[in-house]
């Protein structure tokens, strides 16, 4: 068909600039960190290695014990964020789409207001609130009775990597919260009314008819929480600095990349082995998506009003 | 009885989201309002608003004077209008071309570049500094421009070509009765139509470019190039004990974004709620 017709150069001038930027500054970077990661530096310039990189990366104490230090908190990061962001955004946007509720642009806009806040800002105000110097949490908890409970949350080894994950929730919650309240309006009114007829209510109408016209949403969620999880650096860069302290107990996959790649204290930065956690970070984050997109997205049925 | 319970629920149902409200609002309004207050008043009640007898601009003086906050705003404010503009010219012609010409490789060309949706961009930084620096872009402006309009890309086209198969048919045929080029039928006709889905657009691809600190630290960390985020994090890191200071900077970081956001926070939640109307 195509043949038939003089080659419509349009056509190829709307999609040039954003192929060729997108093409030029993604995914041959991409790629070419991918093919970086099999090469090693020697004396006389960088040399072919194979998977030497990874063997290191896997197996050598010097690397591995960093490595998979960083991925075990990283799982433990996404946990977090699964186990209490995405049932609380669930829980807010469900309430707030109901029916008749009053002030609801105001509690949206508000909720939404940590997502927009940068992470310096966002680190530093939680260091400042559950940090000694200041004294807001131990005072808070004073005043329920339950002092004993403060510690220094951000210092402790045992405590730290929660306490990040659970301020970047607090950051992040509004993302589900939109995207789900979102799908929660797009259920026509004719259904719900149809279950009250039926005598199904309040929680029993939210967990049998609306739970489940909402659950392609959730997957979607689910699947960016995980690539943005497993691409974090900023918060704990900026709250613990680049060794993810204290003693590496907060260190995940993008502090630990940042580190290799530029060096840190006496260590020179090395780009192979850079390269080769990035590219461990980007295997990881192909098999989330593609267990989302051939196991997960399949089997959830839409349904079209 | 059955108004009474739809009463509590009512009750129950404000009680939760004020709670959570207050939990979102608070650490920023703990910055903002001690940033107004003299040091003293700031360790003795962290949690009251600024008095007469309180209300010191120490914080904001010390910045002024240390910290050349003007320059690493405009930094962010340039890098962001260009990287913004970028994005929404080449993402509504790249969406245009899709949702509109049935060509061969049309599909695969939308799924080519719908891959950068999913697979981040920070992965390829090895190799993106690498070029950058053969190309002697490190330490400019640009660099960063350039990156975040390929990390836009992909969402921009991808909502855009979905709005964008909604305009009518009939609008662009009469364009091309009446001898409209496909350029003018893209510029004088669709564009216009798809303005609030660019709106959208603008505003999601906004948020993480102003707040991003991996590609500044990276890419352009002298101090003619720092953009806001990284300019507050390097300031406060030498200004650690002046808590004036550091809450003065924090503030002047927060309030560019957060008063853009109430600005065009309808705009963001039509966005995000579209095709949702009820």
């Amino acid at each position: 068909m195509a043949a038939r017709r003089p080659i419509r150069w349009h056509i190829a001038v709307f999609l040039a600039p954003a192929v060729l930027v997108y093409t030029a500054i993604m995914i041959v970077p991409l790629f070419g960190t991918l093919n970086l990661s099999l090469y090693g530096a020697t004396d006389d310039g960088p040399r072919f290695v194979g998977l030497a990189n990874f063997r290191a990366l896997f197996g050598n104490p010097m690397w591995s014990d960093a490595f998979w230090n960083a991925l075990g908190n990283n799982v433990w990061f996404f946990v977090i964020h699964m186990l209490v962001q995405n049932p609380i955004g669930v829980l807010l946007a469900a309430i707030l789409s109901s029916p008749r509720l009053r002030f609801r642009a105001f509690y949206r806009t508000a909720i939404f207001v940590p997502t927009i806040l940068s992470f310096v800002a966002v680190a530093w105000v939680w260091r400042l609130i559950l940090g000694n110097t200041w004294g807001i949490a131990p005072m808070f908890l004073d005043s329920l009775g339950l002092k004993s409970l403060y510690a220094p949350w951000l210092g402790k080894e045992e405590y730290a990597l929660t306490t990040l994950a659970l301020i970047s929730v607090w950051q992040f919650v509004g993302i589900p919260m939109m995207l789900i309240y979102a799908a929660l309006l797009s259920i026509p009114d004719e259904v719900l009314e149809a279950a009250e007829m039926d005598g199904i209510t309040g929680w029993s109408r939210f967990r049998r008819v609306q739970l489940p016209l909402i659950l392609p949403s959730i997957g979607i969620i689910s699947i960016l929480t995980f690539v943005g999880n497993f691409n974090a650096f900023d918060l704990i860069y900026v709250a613990q600095g680049a060794l993810a302290g204290p003693d590496f107990s907060t260190d995940i996959l993008g502090t630990f990349l940042y580190r290799t790649f530029f060096g840190f204290q006496l260590q020179l930065g090395d780009p192979n082995m850079g390269a080769a956690i990035a590219t461990a970070m980007f295997l990881i984050i192909l098999t989330g998506v593609c267990l989302y997109l051939f196991g997960v997205q399949r089997r959830l049925r839409r349904y079209q009003f | 009885m059955r108004t009474r319970s739809h009463l509590g629920r009512g009750l129950a149902a404000h009680a939760v989201l004020l709670t959570y409200t207050l939990i979102a609002l608070f650490p920023a309004s703990v910055i903002i309002i001690n940033s107004f207050k003299s040091r003293r008043a700031i360790f003795r009640e962290p949690l009251a608003l600024p008095t007469p007898e309180t209300w010191d601009l120490v914080g904001y003086i010390a910045v002024l004077e240390n910290g050349d906050f003007f320059g690493y705003f405009l930094n962010s404010l340039i890098v962001t209008v260009a990287s913004l503009a970028g994005v929404l010219l080449f993402g509504a012609m790249a969406g245009f071309a899709l949702s509109e010409y049935r060509f061969r490789g049309n599909t695969l060309t939308g799924l080519y570049l719908a891959l950068g949706i999913m697979i981040p961009i920070r992965l390829g930084t090895v190799a993106i500094l690498q070029l950058m620096v053969s190309a002697g872009l490190v330490n400019t402006l640009t660099a960063l421009v350039l990156v975040y309009t390929a990390q836009g890309l992909p969402l921009a086209v991808f909502i855009l070509s979905e709005f964008m198969r909604n305009v009518s048919d009939d609008l662009k045929n009469a364009g091309r009765m009446d001898g409209l080029s496909e350029y003018a039928i893209f510029f004088r006709l669709v564009l216009p139509l798809v303005r609030p889905a660019m709106a959208t657009v603008a505003v999601f691809t906004m948020i993480p470019i102003w707040n991003d600190l991996w590609f500044p630290l990276i890419l352009a960390p002298s101090e003619d190039t720092k953009t806001i985020t990284l300019g507050t994090q390097v300031f406060i890191g030498q200004f650690e004990t002046n808590w004036n200071a550091v809450l003065a900077a924090l503030s002047l970081s927060i309030l560019p974004v957060l008063v853009l956001y109430l600005i065009f926070s309808r705009q963001l939640i039509r966005g995000i709620t579209a095709g949702a109307v009820k």
